[in-house]
C-alpha cells in the first residue's frame, strides 16, 4: 500500500494536477480572506473557509480526475491487477495519497487565523471556531476526494472524470436549495420519493444491465414507499426536503460557519468517503468481470 | 506449473474462451499461438488474474488464481500486450515501486533490481523519462517488471509485436536464456517466432484448443501425409488406373486438361515416407509421360492455417498430438533452447 500511495504522491506533482490544485485554493484562499477579513473587517474566520467550500466544487475534481482514469487511460491498470495486493489496498493507497495534497493548502491556512490576529486593531479572532471550521472544511474535502476517486475509476477519460465530478458536487452541493422548492404538501413528498426511486431503479439498470433485477428493485422501493406512507401520513409533509437538506453536502457545512463544531456532520462526511471508497473497489473489481 | 480446466470466458453472447484445458509443466518455453481475436489476451489476463473467467479454473502451484490471488500472482511476472508502464518515471524509479508494490523485502530491492536490469541490458537508460525511450527499451522496461519479484513464470503478451528486426532479435535472444530459468508463456501470432523461440505451441482457435505439441512434431505431423502434384499426357482414366495400384495413397484427384493432359494431386498416406520416385516409375512403366512432378512442402504454416481454419484437418492434428504428449515433450527439451 505504502508504494502506491508513493506513486500516487509522485505523479500528483510530477502532472501539473497536484500544484494546480494547491495553487487554485491558496489563490481563492487569498481573495477570500482579502475580501471578508481585509476589506470587510469581519473578524469570524469561519466565514471565509465557509465560502472556501464552495471553492472545492472546482479543486477537488482537478485533484481526482486523472487518478484512476488515466491508469485505465495508459493500460497500466493492467500491472495493478496483475499485483499480489488487495484492491482495497491499491484504492486505499490513492485515496490516502490525494488526501495528503488536499490537506498541503488546509495547513497552510491553518496559519491564516495567526497571521489575521496579529493584524487585527479592532477584536482578536476567535481561534476555537475558526480552528472547527478548518478541521470541517477537510473532513468535506476528504468526501468529495472519494467521491471524486470512484468517479476517476468510472471512465477512461479525463475530461469526462472532471466534468462528471463537477456535476456531481453541484448536485450535492445544492440539491437542498433545489428541494426546498418542493411544496411541503405530504403528496409532493411523496412524489417527489416516488421520483427518487425510479431514479435509483435507472441507475440499477444502467449499472447491472440487468433489467429484471432492475425493476424487481424498483418496484420494492415503490412499494415500501407507499407503504410508509399510509403508516406516517402526517411526518410525510416537507420530509422529502427535510431528508435532501440532511443530505446536502453543504448545508451541513454551513453549521461551522454558525460556530458550531458540528460532529454528525463529520460523521456523515466520513461515511461519505468510506461508502465512495467502498464503490470505487467495487468498480474496479467489476472491470475484471465484464 | 500451471493448471488450466475448462475455462471459459463469455462477453455477452460471444464466447471469447471455450472450455480451453491445458497444463504447463516447469522450465519450458510455451508458444501461444493463434490468429487475431482466438482469445490469446484473454487467456494470458484470466491466468494472471486480471480477468475473472466465467467458468473454470486456474491454479499457480496448486493455488487457485480466483482463491488465493495473493499467492497465485507471487508466482508469475506477466507483461501484458501494452507494457503497463508509469511515463512520467524513470525505469530506474518504475522498477523500484514494481518491487515494492510487489512486496520485495526492501533489503533485496538492489540485488533484484540489479539483476533484472542485468539481465534485460537497461542499465544505460536507467535514468532517462520512460516516455522517452524507444519501444524496445520499452519493452524490455516491461520484462524487467515481470521478472521482479523473483517470479517462476513469465507470461508475455505478443512480447515482440511493433518492434523493429533488429529489435525483436534482441528480445527473442532474452526470451530464450530466460527459458533456462523460468517457465516462459509467450503469445504471438507470428509462427517464424514461436518456431524459433519456443519448446511447446499450444495452437488456439476461436478460444478452443486445437493442437499442444513441438513445433517440430506439428511440421512432421502435416509433413507426413505428403501432396505431390503432377502433370501427365495421358487420359484420366489411364492416369488413374496406374496410380491406384500404387500402395501408401490416401487420396487421387485428376483434372483433365486441353490436348491430352491432366493434372493430378495426389495425397500420400502418413508413414508412406516419399513416393516421388514410385510415381513416376509407375506412370513411366504404363507409358504415361510426367511432364511436371512437384513436393508441395510443408512447413508449421501450413500446420498452422490447417489447424486454424478447419478445413478437416484439425481433427487429424489434435488426435495426433493427443497420442503422442510425451514424445513431444523429449523432444521439445531435448533440441538446444538457446
Amino acid at each position: 500500500m505504502k508504494a502506491i500511495y508513493e506513486r500516487e504522491l509522485d505523479s500528483q506533482f510530477n502532472g501539473l494536477t497536484g500544484y494546480l490544485y494547491g495553487a487554485f485554493m491558496l489563490l481563492a484562499a487569498g481573495f477570500l480572506v482579502l475580501i471578508v477579513n481585509l476589506s470587510s473587517g469581519y473578524t469570524q474566520f469561519e466565514i471565509t473557509i465557509y465560502y472556501l467550500g464552495y471553492v472545492y466544487l472546482l479543486a477537488i475534481p482537478i485533484l481526482t480526475m486523472r487518478s484512476i482514469a488515466e491508469e485505465r487511460h495508459q493500460k497500466t491498470d493492467q500491472l495493478l491487477y496483475s499485483l499480489p495486493m488487495n484492491m482495497t489496498k491499491i484504492v486505499m493507497g490513492k485515496y490516502l495519497a490525494l488526501l495528503t495534497v488536499m490537506a498541503v493548502p488546509i495547513l497552510v491556512i491553518c496559519l491564516y487565523p495567526l497571521v489575521l490576529t496579529s493584524l487585527a486593531e479592532n477584536g482578536a479572532i476567535v481561534y476555537g471556531p475558526a480552528y472547527g471550521a478548518i478541521v470541517g472544511l477537510f473532513f468535506l474535502g476528504a468526501a468529495l476526494t472519494a467521491i471524486g476517486l470512484f468517479i476517476s475509476s468510472l471512465t477512461e477519460n479525463m475530461g469526462v472524470s472532471m466534468g462528471l465530478s463537477v456535476a456531481v458536487f453541484a448536485l450535492l452541493y445544492f440539491m437542498g436549495n433545489v428541494a426546498e422548492l418542493i411544496s411541503s404538501d405530504k403528496g409532493a413528498s411523496l412524489a417527489a420519493f416516488a421520483v427518487l426511486g425510479l431514479l435509483i431503479g435507472l441507475i440499477l439498470w444502467l449499472m447491472t444491465k440487468n433489467i429484471t433485477f432492475a425493476g424487481i428493485a424498483t418496484a420494492v422501493l415503490e412499494i415500501a414507499l407507499v407503504v410508509c406512507y399510509i403508516l406516517w401520513k402526517d411526518s410525510f409533509s416537507g420530509l422529502f426536503a427535510k431528508v435532501i437538506e440532511q443530505l446536502a453536502l453543504l448545508n451541513r457545512f454551513s453549521n461551522f460557519q454558525k460556530e458550531i463544531f458540528d460532529i454528525n456532520s463529520i460523521v456523515y462526511y466520513v461515511t461519505v468517503a468510506g461508502v465512495s471508497l467502498f464503490l470505487t473497489v467495487q468498480a474496479m473489481e467489476k472491470r475484471r468481470w465484464s | 506449473m500451471i493448471e488450466v480446466s475448462h475455462l471459459t470466458k463469455r462477453y455477452g453472447g460471444h464466447c471469447a474462451v471455450d472450455d480451453l484445458n491445458f497444463t504447463v509443466e516447469n522450465g519450458v518455453i510455451y508458444g501461444f499461438l493463434g490468429p487475431n481475436g482466438a482469445g490469446k489476451s484473454t487467456t494470458m489476463n484470466i491466468i494472471t488474474g486480471c480477468l475473472a473467467a466465467t467458468e473454470g479454473k486456474v491454479d499457480i502451484d496448486g493455488y487457485d488464481i480466483f482463491d488465493d490471488p495473493k499467492e497465485a500472482k507471487r508466482r508469475i511476472g506477466y507483461l501484458p500486450e501494452v507494457p503497463p508502464l508509469y511515463t512520467d518515471m524513470t525505469p530506474a524509479e518504475y522498477l523500484t515501486f514494481v518491487a515494492r508494490a510487489k512486496s520485495v523485502p526492501a533489503g533485496k530491492i538492489e540485488e533484484q533490481l540489479k539483476r533484472v536490469v542485468s539481465v534485460t541490458g537497461l542499465e544505460d537508460v536507467l535514468d532517462r523519462l520512460i516516455r522517452n525511450l524507444s519501444k524496445g527499451y520499452r519493452q524490455r522496461v516491461g520484462i524487467a517488471q515481470a521478472l521482479l519479484g523473483d517470479p517462476e513464470i513469465i507470461i508475455l503478451d505478443e512480447p515482440t509485436v511493433g518492434l523493429d528486426p533488429l529489435q525483436i532479435i534482441e528480445i527473442r535472444d532474452l526470451i530464450k536464456s530466460l527459458g533456462k530459468t523460468h517457465t516462459v508463456i509467450l503469445s504471438s501470432h507470428i509462427l517464424s517466432e514461436v518456431q524459433a523461440i519456443c519448446d511447446q505451441v499450444l495452437v488456439i482457435n476461436k478460444g478452443k484448443l486445437v493442437a499442444c505439441d513441438t513445433p517440430q512434431n506439428l511440421e512432421k505431423l502435416f509433413a507426413e501425409a505428403t501432396t505431390y502434384e503432377l502433370t501427365v499426357k495421358a487420359s484420366a482414366i489411364a492416369v488413374k488406373d496406374t496410380l491406384e495400384k500404387l500402395e501408401g495413397i490416401e487420396s487421387i484427384n485428376i483434372t483433365a486438361q486441353e490436348d491430352d493432359r491432366c493434372d493430378v494431386t495426389v495425397i500420400t498416406t502418413a508413414n508412406a515416407g516419399k513416393m516421388d520416385e514410385k510415381l513416376s516409375f509407375a506412370l513411366s512403366d504404363a507409358r504415361l509421360p510426367v511432364l511436371r512432378l512437384e513436393q508441395k512442402k510443408t512447413n508449421l504454416e501450413d500446420a498452422f492455417i490447417g489447424l486454424t481454419t478447419g478445413d478437416g484437418k484439425p481433427q487429424g492434428g489434435k488426435k495426433k498430438n493427443v497420442e503422442t504428449p510425451d514424445d513431444g515433450q523429449k523432444q521439445g527439451k531435448g533440441g538446444d533452447p538457446a
